[in-house]
C-alpha cells in the first residue's frame, strides 16, 4: 500500500509542483511496460534475505543501549544515595531501632534476625514457606515421568566414582551435622531454618548422587516428604494462628521464654525453625530427585 | 551526578550488576542463560539491599553479652528481607528450568529466536 | 578493607559478564557458581552471617546442581534425537 501512497503524489510539471491526487496516478502507472520492483516488494525480497541478520543487530545493539542508559540512570540515582556506612541514614530508623532494643525480650532470641523474621514478621516466612511447597507441586506436576519398567530406573542412576564415594563418606556426617546445629541454634547463632534445609538438601543431594537412590529410598520415598513437608507446613500455620489470636486479644500465651542463650529458650522460635528446616530439606531434596530422573 | 558515586561502591557495583544481568536477561537467545542473568539480577538487589544495612564498625545483628543498644548493631532489616528472598529465588529457578525441558522436550533446541520460529510456524498450519 | 572489597566486587562484575560472553554453557554455569561463592564472602563482609550461609549453600550448591541436571537432560535428549535420526 505503501508506493501506491507514494508515487504521483507531488509531480513536476512546467516548471512548478503540482500535487495531483492519488487516483490520478494510477492510470498512468498502470500502463508502463517496465514492471520496476516496487517498494513493498523490494521490501519483502529485502526482508527475506537480510532481514533476520539486520534485526538480529538492530536489536542486540538498541538493547544494549538501553541497557547502557538504564545502567547510567540507575549510577546517577546511587550516585545521590546516603553515604554507605553511615549510622545517620533514614534507612536506621525507629524500626530497626525497636528490633535490637526490644528484640532480645519480647522474643528470647540471641540472634536479631532470627526473632525478627520468625517472630515480629513470621506470617511473611509463612508465606515463604508456602512459594516453596507450591514452587516443588510445580516442579513434580511438570517432571513426573511415567514408570517405564526398572531398566529406565537403572540408568538414570549415576556412576559410582570411587573419588566421590569416599569424600562423600567422609563429609556426609559432618553436613549433617551441621544443618541440625544450625537448624537447633538458630535462635542463637547465625543460622535458621532456611539455611539449615538448604544445608541439609545438600548434603542428601550429595549422598544421593555417591551411593545412588536405592539406600536414600529406604527413608525418603514420595509419601514420606509430602507428609514431612504437610505436618511442617499445618504445624507452623497453626502455632502462628495460636499466636495470633492471643496477640490480638491481649492474652498471656503461656508459653515461657526461657534464659537467653539457653538451647530451649525463645518461646516458638526453635519450633518454627524445625519445621521450616524440614520443609527446605525435603523441598531441596524432591527438586534434585524430580530433576535428575523424574520421580521422588 | 551526585558526591557519593565512589563512597557508595557497592551500590555502585549492584548498580552495574543488575544492568549486566538484565542485558543477559534481553540479549541471551539461549533460556539457561537468561536463567543465570535472572538469578544475578536477583543477587544485585540482594547486595543493594545489604549495602544499605550496613553500618560501619559495627556488629553482626546476634546479641553479645547482653547489650542491646542499637549503637551496637548493623541493621537487622534487609538481612531477613534478603533471606527471604534468595528462598524463593531458588524456587523460580528449579520451576524456570523445569519449564525450560519441558520446551526442550518439544522444540528439540535452547534457542529462544529458533523456539518462536517455530511457534509461528505452527501456528500458520 | 576497601580494597579487598573493591577487588571482591570487580571480580563479581567480570564473571557476571563472562558468563553471557562464554560460548559453553557447562562453564557458564561453573562461573555463576564462583559468581555465587564471592557473593557469600561479600555478605560475610557486610556482617550478614545468615545470609552468606544460605547463598553458600543455595546458590553455589543447589541451584548450580539444578542447572547442571538440566543441562544432563537436554544433552541425554539431544543424544536420543540423535540415534533417532541415524536409524
Amino acid at each position: 500500500m505503501m508506493n501506491k501512497f507514494f508515487t504521483g503524489l507531488v509531480k513536476f510539471v512546467d516548471g512548478e509542483f503540482t500535487i495531483t491526487t492519488k487516483r490520478k496516478a494510477k492510470p498512468a502507472r498502470r500502463h508502463t511496460d517496465h514492471h520496476e520492483p516496487t517498494f513493498k516488494e523490494r521490501f519483502t525480497q529485502w526482508h527475506d534475505e537480510k532481514g533476520p541478520a539486520f534485526f538480529k543487530a538492530a536489536y542486540g545493539i538498541a538493547s544494549i543501549v538501553i541497557c547502557l542508559t538504564m545502567i547510567t540512570i540507575l549510577l546517577i540515582t546511587a550516585s545521590f544515595l546516603p553515604e554507605y556506612g553511615n549510622p545517620d541514614n533514614p534507612v536506621n530508623n525507629e524500626v530497626s531501632e525497636r528490633y535490637i532494643e526490644k528484640g532480645l525480650e519480647e522474643t528470647g532470641s540471641v540472634n536479631i534476625v532470627s526473632g525478627m523474621i520468625l517472630d515480629y514478621r513470621a506470617f511473611d516466612t509463612l508465606g515463604e514457606s508456602h512459594v516453596l511447597f507450591t514452587a516443588s507441586a510445580a516442579v513434580m506436576l511438570l517432571m513426573k515421568k511415567e514408570k517405564r519398567g526398572k531398566e529406565q530406573t537403572d540408568r538414570f542412576s549415576p556412576k559410582r566414582d570411587i573419588i566421590v564415594k569416599t569424600v562423600a563418606q567422609i563429609i556426609i556426617p559432618f553436613l549433617l551435622v551441621y544443618g541440625v546445629y544450625l537448624m537447633l541454634n538458630g535462635h542463637l547463632s547465625p543460622g535458621g531454618g532456611f539455611s539449615a534445609g538448604a544445608v541439609m538438601g545438600a548434603a542428601l543431594i550429595l549422598f544421593s548422587s555417591a551411593f545412588g537412590y536405592k539406600k536414600i529410598k529406604t527413608v525418603f520415598t514420595e509419601k514420606f516428604i509430602k507428609i514431612v513437608t504437610l505436618a511442617s507446613l499445618l504445624f507452623y500455620a497453626g502455632i502462628k494462628c495460636y499466636s495470633f489470636y492471643t496477640g490480638a486479644n491481649h492474652i498471656p500465651t503461656g508459653i515461657p521464654l526461657g534464659q537467653p542463650g539457653a538451647i530451649l529458650s525463645s518461646g516458638l522460635i526453635l519450633p518454627l525453625n524445625i519445621a521450616v528446616g524440614l520443609v527446605v530439606t525435603c523441598t531441596m531434596y524432591s527438586f534434585y530427585s524430580l530433576f535428575s530422573k523424574g520421580e521422588i | 551526578m551526585g558526591p557519593n558515586l565512589l563512597n557508595n561502591y557497592f551500590e555502585t557495583a549492584a548498580m552495574i550488576l543488575f544492568g549486566i544481568g538484565f542485558t543477559t536477561l534481553f540479549l541471551q537467545p539461549n533460556l539457561i542463560k537468561k536463567v543465570i542473568g535472572l538469578n544475578i539480577m536477583d543477587s544485585a538487589i540482594y547486595l543493594f539491599l545489604a549495602a544499605k544495612g550496613y553500618i560501619d564498625g559495627r556488629l553482626a545483628p546476634i546479641v553479645v553479652n547482653g547489650v542491646t543498644d542499637m549503637e551496637t548493631y548493623i541493621n537487622p532489616i534487609p538481612s531477613g528481607l534478603v533471606l527471604t528472598g534468595i528462598v524463593v529465588g531458588v524456587s523460580v529457578t528449579a520451576v524456570s528450568l523445569s519449564l525450560i525441558q519441558k520446551l526442550y522436550k518439544e522444540y528439540h533446541t535452547l534457542d529462544m529466536d529458533e523456539i518462536l520460529t517455530k511457534v509461528s510456524k505452527e501456528g500458520d498450519h | 578493607m576497601i580494597v579487598f572489597e573493591s577487588i571482591l566486587l570487580t571480580f563479581m562484575i567480570i564473571c557476571a559478564i563472562s558468563v553471557s560472553t562464554t560460548k559453553n554453557l557447562m562453564s557458564s554455569v561453573i562461573i555463576y557458581m564462583s559468581y555465587s561463592l564471592i557473593a557469600s564472602v561479600i555478605w560475610l563482609l557486610l556482617r550478614s552471617p545468615d545470609l552468606a550461609i544460605t547463598e553458600a549453600a543455595v546458590g553455589a550448591g543447589v541451584t548450580s546442581t539444578l542447572m547442571f541436571l538440566t543441562l544432563k537432560n537436554v544433552n541425554k535428549l539431544k543424544e536420543e534425537g540423535e540415534e533417532e535420526d541415524d536409524e
